[in-house]
């Protein structure tokens, strides 16, 4: 369903017209390029009405961070109470959301404006004004508008992980309400959220050691992955259905690759076995069946898959020996039909997806120094670290029109994890 | 023997002289020198055999002293050869041959001391993957202990950890900084109270 397909060695697509990188194509036998053509957006419009404008300000930007829609300017509130929906219809809208006061809670409707209809309605009600509560309650409600209209929902009802200086933090995917999770004493790496969005897991880093342990975020009950006690463990990803989770372990007898059953606390396996290489950053499929990850098996580090008992390992990103740069930091789509990672590319790292099906690789950046890709819930975004403003902040790029936004943060991040659509029950945990 | 017949016979004489008159003062008679020298002999000779006490005691804590110091200067010595630290090239983990002599000569030293167990800490400059250089740095640490393990150390004797890129030695973002932060480091763990030289 990407409209996005590979240029091979030329580029003769036309390119989206938004702030984006570009990279000229590679000759290096694997075959990639930057082009993206943006499918058709329909222009939406955000209607103004009396009161209510900081839930219409926050929906506006939710919509428009979908990358789903061309926005139109709404204008300020208007007195008069009626709403001329033909002069939005004459400005090229397709659709018009309106948001008005009724009764405790507030109504978002969908109007098509073309066959001037109602599509649909949402009552809301909102938590007290500017509270974070507040906030992702008009994010729950902007994700379900752009369901609406694309069948997919939004992405504004998220948040993600990265670490800041030796902290962990948390984030809401507008950049607002950052929050640390983990105690200034201690020091963090590797963080990753549970598919609930109820607990995140991470390294406790200690002294050149450290145990994998999972924090629930409403009770901030810590408990450590079993076997993770020993030596440094990290890198760790869940399985789709929260039971499993995966990680590396660094010891004497080198890097590998582990699964542990965290709902039973039991069952440690190993799932690689590099006599002379390392194994290292696994991540599973959407389907929870395969694990892609990092192996030294040929020289420098590379994208390998294989099935989620440690069968079947073969290479998953194509490179060319000798020519490639090293691959590292992989995270597979939550549709499960890309693996994103990053890819030393003249020695700076930059953002590549390859495609599990016809494993063909694609550059996404191109700007400064690029690494640990994580996605939004939708397959369409993925948020990074890039150093192209000067201090390593988080990026996101939407993969299907190219653009890219900065998520501000703080201080200087690295590693981030992308949420899952968080439920009220995850999202409204202070 | 000789003193006392001497004071018998000068108290006779002064007697006789006397005839039972009453007695004058005495001026100062040789008889209480007689007493005092000797007692001040005695105390001499205490003093003399306590200053002698003293002095080999003082004798024997300087030397104790220097000896301790000696070791103690030994020790430092080798607790420095064993933590000097080890380099690597970019992205590489195997033993450069600028530090093989560095690496046999903790090998000897860890030989002449079969009690001592050691830490090995493996480190990376910023370039590279967060999570590699965790890896990175552990095969690093890995690969040095598997050079002193092959030079006769046993493996028990020898933990290793790794920091990827998480301590810099140097926090500047150039050549000199990253050569500096690709590292070995040693830690004594135990077994290094005294330290003999091979």
């Amino acid at each position: 369903m990407r409209r996005c397909l590979l240029a091979v060695g030329t580029l003769m697509s036309p390119v989206a017209a938004v702030a984006q990188d570009s990279v000229p194509p590679l000759d290096q036998g694997v075959r990639v390029g930057i082009t993206y053509t943006p499918g058709i957006r329909p222009r939406l419009v955000v209607l103004p009405g009396a009161g209510l404008d900081s839930v219409r300000q926050v929906l506006e930007r939710d919509l428009d961070y979908s990358d789903r829609f061309e926005m139109l300017a709404g204008g300020r509130s208007s007195s008069s109470g009626s709403i001329n929906l033909g002069l939005y219809a004459a400005l090229g809208a397709q659709y018009g959301v309106e948001v008005s006061p009724a009764g405790p809670a507030i109504s978002i409707r969908l109007h098509d404006l073309t066959v001037g209809d109602v599509v649909n309605e949402q009552l809301v009600v909102l938590p007290a004004f500017d509270s974070p509560p507040f906030r992702m309650a008009v994010h729950r409600a902007a994700d379900e508008v752009v369901r609406w209209i694309t069948g997919t929902p939004g992405i504004a009802a998220t948040r993600l992980l990265f670490v800041g200086g030796n902290q962990l933090y948390r984030i809401d995917s507008d950049g607002l309400n950052p929050v640390a999770i983990t105690p200034g004493h201690e020091k963090a790496l590797s963080p990753v959220w549970s598919p609930d969005g109820r607990s995140v897991a991470y390294t406790r880093f200690e002294e050149g050691r450290g145990p994998v342990v999972i924090r629930e975020l409403s009770t901030r009950a810590v408990r450590t992955v079993p076997s993770t006690s020993a030596g440094l463990n990290y890198a760790a990803s869940f399985a789709p259905d929260g039971r499993t989770i995966a990680f590396t372990r660094s010891d004497e007898n080198g890097t590998d690759i582990f699964s542990a059953n965290i709902a039973d606390q039991c069952c440690v396996r190993r799932l690689t076995a590099g006599r002379f290489a390392d194994n290292l950053s696994p991540t599973f499929s959407s389907d929870g069946n395969r694990i892609a990850f990092i192996s030294t098996r040929a020289g420098p580090p590379q994208v390998y898959v294989m099935a989620a008992d440690g069968t079947g390992q073969e290479l998953l990103a194509p490179f060319d020996f000798g020519v490639t740069g090293s691959s590292n930091g992989p995270e597979w789509s939550p549709d499960g039909a890309t693996v994103a990672f990053h890819r030393d590319v003249e020695r700076q790292p930059q953002i590549f997806v390859v495609d599990v099906g016809n494993r063909r690789v694609r550059q996404l950046t191109s700007t400064g120094r690029n690494t640990d890709p994580t996605w939004a819930p939708d397959g369409r975004h993925i948020a990074f670290v890039s150093d192209r403003s000067g201090t390593r902040q988080l990026w996101i790029i939407d993969i299907e029109t190219g653009r890219v936004r900065q998520l501000r943060t703080p201080t200087s991040t690295r590693l981030p994890s992308w949420s899952r659509r968080l439920a009220a029950s995850a999202g409204d945990i202070p | 023997m000789h003193r006392t017949s001497f004071l018998t016979v000068a108290l006779v004489a002064a007697a006789a002289a006397c005839g039972g008159s009453q007695p004058e003062p005495e001026p100062p008679a040789p008889v209480v020198d007689s007493a005092a020298i000797r007692e001040q002999a005695r105390l001499d000779s205490i003093d003399a055999a306590r200053r002698a006490r003293e002095a080999a005691e003082r004798a024997r804590a300087e030397a104790e002293r220097r000896a301790r110091e000696e070791a103690e200067r030994v020790r430092a010595a080798l607790v420095a050869e064993l933590a000097a630290m080890v380099n690597f090239d970019f992205d590489r983990s195997d033993i450069r041959p600028v530090d093989t002599s560095n690496l046999d000569r903790k090998a000897a030293i860890l030989a002449a001391n079969t009690g001592v167990r050691i830490r090995i800490g493996g480190h990376c400059d910023e370039r590279g993957s967060d999570e590699y250089n965790l890896a990175l740095g552990n095969r690093r640490a890995a690969s040095t202990k598997r050079y002193l393990v092959n030079k006769g150390v046993a493996a028990s004797r020898i933990e290793i950890v790794s920091f990827g890129e998480e301590r810099p030695l140097d926090s500047g973002s150039n050549e000199g900084a990253w050569a500096r932060n690709r590292r070995a480091e040693f830690e004594l763990i135990g077994g290094g109270a005294t330290l003999v030289a091979p």
